[in-house]
């Protein structure tokens, strides 16, 4: 692999660092990073420091945005973020909005859901930027994102491949499955046994606890986290974080209606479901009220 | 006609005729030689299409379950509101139990009656989805529209079937003063009351 190395820039907007920090726990950091020339990053040792950014002046191949934008008012060391984004958005081949702050607005929208929103997405609609940096962007939502969610997109950059995405520029890979998938409680959602609480082993949290998993899409069981587990497979409902409607509210419960649950599995016919559930509702499975563990005491 | 359409009609028509019988005769007292004399076939042919009385009894409880269930299915589908929806499955279900007396009576006085049969291939609400859905997206719809009261799916349709079931007993057993349709304003108005948000 001899060609060049890509240059690489990590961009800021307002952000609790999520992605940042996320990132920094994937076991090949440095590795991943050698691929690329690393211009600037918020927490890493770079070739530039924040005032080299600020000028605008840096090269930029890659660029990774964090965080959610405003046309004004969100301000670094006195310069517009989003006049700084724009002036490296025209500069880069790729850009890389990583986590649901960037990508859709998410948790810091809530403060003026009118005038704070994603680079290219506002929810789910389109912003002014789309039109015009849209066809280079990669859409990587998330609260924060999966380390490996990110070192998959740039991999596939660093060595030239073309990323297959959705109608939201997300990766088709990374979210072309629901965090459903690959979820350890999927018995208990086929024979629809609710969880009896938070963090237990058995049952399946849908039902009352909240998760959002069926109908959310992201790969968050078929990638680990921390290449050991997940939400749902420790017993935390999933709180679709990687949607465009993220963060709703209530994560911890499920809105029903007389017991049936208010938002369907993706892409499920709520009669379909309705007749899945009947059915299998009818059947008590001795081995699904059971512990898994019997402990002595 | 096709050899399978000829053998479905003849399915269907076995099912319609044991319906009746059962209904009308009691489960214990029709038997299977009954359904195949007055369907004017052999008894052998009859095992053909169904192996067993209870196999029979509990293809009919889908069948009923489908046929109301498809009927309720049609009220979902209309744009008007729950009160509105309330009314017509009042209306469908004394309907139904006025035209075709035997698919109600059947469900009160076989299935509800004779659980041993159904124990076995028709547990829960198995036999009786096509029904129950309906009745469940029916609950769904007025409750997201905020025009019916968020409570316990059982409480709610027990509230609404055991009534209309009742009626129908009490028309069944002849003391019902009026005839079914009288009741359908009272009625449906009560069950809107009880279950309005």
């Amino acid at each position: 692999m001899s060609q060049k190395r890509l240059k690489l820039l990590w961009l800021q907007s307002i952000t609790c660092n999520g992605n940042t920090h996320s990132f920094l726990n994937h076991p090949d950091l440095f590795s991943i990073l050698s691929h690329f020339e690393l211009i600037y990053h918020p927490v890493l040792e770079t070739s530039y420091d924040i005032q080299a950014l600020l000028s605008g002046r840096l090269d930029c191949d890659v660029l990774i945005l964090e965080g959610s934008f405003r046309q004004e008012g969100f301000k670094k060391g006195g310069i517009e973020v989003f006049e700084l984004v724009k002036n490296y958005a025209e500069k880069a081949k790729h850009i890389i909005s990583a986590g649901t702050c960037s990508t859709f607005g998410g948790i810091f929208k809530q403060y003026d859901p009118d005038s704070i929103s994603g680079f290219c997405f506002n929810g789910e609609e389109r912003t002014e930027s789309y039109e015009k940096y849209a066809s280079k962007t990669i859409s990587l939502p998330g609260c924060p994102i999966h380390p490996k969610w990110l070192s998959y997109v740039l991999m596939m950059l660093s060595h030239g491949k073309k990323i297959p995405l959705d109608e939201l520029h997300r990766p088709q890979e990374l979210y072309g499955i629901t965090v459903h998938t690959g979820c350890v409680r999927n018995e208990y959602f086929e024979w629809k046994v609710d969880t009896k609480g938070f963090g237990l082993k058995e049952g399946c949290s849908f039902y009352e606890n909240g998760c959002q998993g069926p109908y959310t899409r992201g790969s968050c069981n078929k990638i680990l986290w921390n290449d050991t587990s997940s939400k749902t497979v420790v017993g935390t409902p999933c709180f679709g974080c990687t949607e465009p409607s993220f963060p709703k509210t209530a994560l911890y419960t499920t809105k029903t209606n007389m017991g049936i649950p208010a938002t369907m599995p993706l892409g499920v016919p709520r009669r379909a479901y309705l007749t899945a559930t009947g059915i299998a509702k009818s059947f008590k499975i001795k081995r699904f009220e059971e512990r898994i563990i019997t402990y002595d005491s | 006609m096709k050899i399978a359409e000829k053998k479905a009609r003849k399915r269907e028509s076995i099912i319609l005729t044991a319906l009746q019988l059962f209904s009308t005769k009691g489960f214990h007292k029709t038997t299977i030689p009954d359904i195949a004399d007055k369907l004017h076939m052999s008894v052998g042919n009859l095992y053909n299409y169904f192996s067993s009385k209870d196999m029979l009894a509990k293809e009919i409880i889908k069948f009923t379950s489908e046929v109301l269930g498809n009927e309720i299915k049609t009220v979902n589908m209309m744009d008007i509101s729950s009160e509105e929806k309330i009314r017509k499955i009042v209306e469908i279900y004394f309907g139904m139990a006025s035209e075709k007396p035997e698919m109600i009576e059947y469900f009160l006085r076989v299935y509800l009656s004779h659980r041993e049969v159904f124990a076995d291939g028709c547990e829960g609400m198995t036999c009786v989805s096509g029904f129950i859905t309906e009745i469940m997206i029916f609950f769904d719809d007025g409750v997201s529209k905020e025009e019916l009261r968020d409570q316990d799916f059982f409480s709610a349709f027990g509230l609404f079937m055991g009534y209309l079931g009742g009626m129908v007993f009490l028309k069944g057993e002849e003391i019902l003063p009026r005839e079914l349709d009288e009741y359908v304003d009272d009625i449906s108005r009560n069950i809107y009351y009880a279950l309005k948000a």
